[in-house]
């Protein structure tokens, strides 16, 4: 009872055993009478408090006073410009037709497109590209077909892209809107006049669309690793609290896009002119980039303790290798007796600190390669147990004496290593000897319990 | 705001030509309407070690229930200088249990001193003085009021210490701070770039009632641990050491791997050692 009070259940139990009572009750009452069981049954089973569905008006249709019959009669509709007359089915009432127009002609709405006369042609709206008649053709059509300037390219004598036919029509009907107008004032709220039409953007706009859809999955992914990396960057610098990027608007992905089409192999995409900031998001995967990055933003801030510095450096530094590889050279550090953080964080105490960490990356990178090379020769020369560093300076750690200077080789090594050399565990027992000619370290288990003495 | 001043000014240059928005502060000496505080000095950075922690008494048997010890709680400079010149005030944030958590002390030593029961964290805000930073730097730290082990009844003799070093940074510090710690014990300033030249100013009197600011002849000094780099610096070399060498002897076996031939030993791999 005390849990329920602490958690804030009601005490007594949620009426769920007794619905389940009822529901077989009411199923048998057969409650309601417009419609069927089932369907009642949807609406959970139970008598709403206020009735939803007015189930008196269900099945009331055929009323009872009124003759109906259906009849095949003429009509017109003041949508057509003819008097034509076509025939359709009519519920007649009692004998008497319904009046009124036909009810589909209020759909029958156009675009109020602008007329100009020959004058104000010739004193606002002449252009360089464009005849008087070609524009007026334009206008034609505009109105035939409702402004759907795919017709229209379509339809147009001459070849002309949507764009331009689009431009041409807007910047004259506002060119025609300004003139007219008493004052630019009234006009000013018009949508016309407030948005003009940016060809150049809508080109690239269309352009970006249809190289977003025709991306091959190939890169999609790359795309996606940019922007993994860009936000990455873009976060290290809010944190840092750079100035702010101005929005970045379509033109940013096509940035994006075509950046990383440039460096792309055999992509046929050629990089547009890309706006600054996009370049700034440029994908930058070196290290050296990273430092650099967090460098800066780190004296972006006006204050930070050196911890904090620490912190971000080897983020940077490890930025490219996985969690695996961050744990084991956290296991290194540990084996090495390092504290993972420094007790005695001076500016030179980080400084080593973050190259050790480095060095200690290069070295896992070493092994690996080495492990894969090794793989690669398909044949596993006698092993050794990893070759052992200064052991001079071993007696610093006392408390680690059964255990070798020897990161993890092979746990996560090639499988077709993992799995010789598992099957040779087996096989030797715990009687193992070490008397290996010391050939080059290649795809072996760490030893159980190798001595000191042993080398 | 000279915060908005820099934006504009990025703004206008035109970042075409700069592939990271890196802004230099120093732009704002051309429009800086204050008297000299917003001049910055570049690509120095000024370093204020700190140490930061609690001491623990346990009361013995003055204990009771609610009030088991007495800790304090402080922020000293890692030498035990005087952190005044540098630090306007520290806010000490404690558990909500007890009256007025919010605890601001104004002047040096930045300590506090209670007496409760309970391990909490402790949130310890730091604010500068106004030439120094506008931002303010905020730590956390345990409250730690039982010994690692627990063998035996606790003395009231000796306490329980729990400090940590961390150093705060101060990256392109104002001519008027850099001026001011030029020679500040408490402070390290790196030497100033040949041809840069500052007034000295001579250091502010401490004319702070508490006396002194600095914690040297501090009562609790004696529990004060000592942050020595040198030990770590040596485990750091010789881990770095170790590693180079190791590294070294990978890339041998890697060049002779790769100048070698395809060997050929098929069975006899499975009867190595």
């Amino acid at each position: 009872m005390d849990a329920k009070d602490i958690l804030g259940l009601p005490k007594t139990p949620l009426p769920i055993p007794q619905e389940k009572k009822s529901r077989p009750q009411k199923d048998s009452q057969r409650k309601p009478d417009g419609i069927s069981r089932e369907v009642y049954a949807l609406t959970g089973g139970v008598a709403p408090l206020m009735p939803s569905i007015d189930v008196s008006q269900l099945k009331r249709r055929p009323p009872s006073d009124e003759k109906i019959t259906w009849q095949w009669l003429p009509f017109t509709s003041s949508a057509r410009k003819d008097d034509l007359q076509l025939y359709h089915w009519v519920r007649v009432v009692n004998g008497v037709p319904p009046t009124g127009d036909y009810s589909f002609a209020k759909y029958n709405k156009s675009v109020d497109v602008i007329r100009y006369t020959d004058e104000e042609y010739e004193k606002y709206l002449t252009d360089p590209k464009w005849t008087k008649e070609e524009t007026d053709q334009l206008f034609d059509l505009c109105e035939r077909f409702d402004l759907r300037f795919i017709i229209i390219a379509d339809r147009f004598p001459t070849h002309r892209t949507v764009e331009e036919l689009k431009d041409r029509y807007y910047s004259v009907s506002r060119a025609i809107l300004v003139a007219r107008a008493p004052s630019p004032g009234e006009v000013a709220g018009h949508p016309l006049v407030k948005e003009p039409y940016n060809v150049t953007q809508e080109t690239e706009r269309k352009r970006a669309l249809s190289m977003v859809l025709s991306q091959t999955k190939h890169q999609e992914r790359k795309d996606a690793e940019v922007l993994a990396e860009a936000k990455r960057i873009a976060e290290s610098r809010m944190a840092a609290r750079a100035a702010e990027e101005p929005d970045l608007p379509v033109p940013s992905d096509v940035g994006l896009e075509s950046a990383e089409g440039a460096v792309g192999p055999g992509d046929t995409i050629s990089p547009s002119n890309v706006q600054a900031p996009a370049a700034a998001i440029a994908p930058s995967t070196s290290v050296i980039a990273d430092n650099a990055s967090t460098l800066a933003s780190l004296r972006m801030l006006r204050v930070y303790l050196r911890t904090y510095a620490l912190e971000q450096m080897v983020q940077a530094a490890s930025s490219s290798a996985g969690l695996r590889t961050i744990k084991r050279v956290e296991q290194t550090l540990q084996d090495l007796g390092v504290n993972l953080k420094p007790k005695v964080p001076t500016k030179a105490v980080c400084a080593e600190h973050l190259e050790l960490r480095k060095e200690i990356l290069t070295l896992l990178n070493l092994q690996k390669q080495l492990q894969y090379k090794e793989a690669e020769g398909s044949s596993f020369r006698d092993g050794s147990y990893g070759d052992m560093p200064g052991t001079a300076k071993r007696s610093q750690r006392a408390a680690d004496q059964d255990h070798t200077f020897v990161p993890d080789t092979i746990s996560f090594g090639v499988i077709p290593g993992d799995r010789v050399v598992k099957r040779e565990q087996k096989r030797k027992g715990p009687g193992r000897t070490s008397e290996t000619p010391s050939s080059p370290a290649g795809a072996h288990k760490r030893p159980r319990k190798m001595k000191a003495s042993d080398l | 705001m000279p915060h908005t001043a820099i934006e504009a000014q990025v703004e206008d240059g035109g970042s075409a030509s700069k592939p990271q928005r890196i802004i230099k502060l120093s732009k704002t000496t051309d429009d800086s309407d204050k008297k000299g505080t917003n001049k910055r000095v570049k690509d120095i950075e000024i370093c204020v070690p700190i140490v930061y922690g609690t001491i623990a008494f346990y009361l013995g048997r003055k204990a009771s229930e609610s009030q088991s010890h007495k800790w304090t709680v402080y922020v000293r400079g890692a030498t035990n200088e005087d952190l005044g010149a540098v630090i306007k005030h520290v806010v000490f944030q404690l558990h909500p249990s007890f009256n007025n958590p919010t605890r601001i002390v104004e002047a040096p030593p930045f300590e506090l001193s209670e007496c409760g029961w309970g391990e909490f964290e402790i949130g310890i805000s730091i604010f500068f003085h106004s030439d120094v930073c506008d931002k303010h730097l905020d730590l956390y730290h345990m409250l730690k009021l039982y010994p690692e082990d627990e063998s035996g009844p606790q003395s009231t003799k000796k306490p329980v210490v729990m400090e940590s070093y961390n150093e705060i940074v101060f990256p392109d510090p104002s001519e008027c701070f850099f001026a001011r710690v030029q020679n500040h014990p408490a402070v390290v300033v790196p030497r100033m770039p040949a041809g840069f030249s500052l007034p000295v100013l001579a250091p502010v009197e401490n004319t702070n009632e508490k006396g002194r600011g600095d914690t040297k002849d501090h009562p609790l000094s004696q529990w004060f641990l000592n942050f020595s780099e040198a030990d770590e610096l040596l485990k750091l070399a010789s881990a770095r050491q170790q590693v180079q060498a190791h590294i070294v002897k990978l890339r041998r076996e890697l060049s002779v791997i790769d100048g070698m031939p395809h060997p050929l030993k098929p069975a006899s791999s499975y009867e190595c050692t």
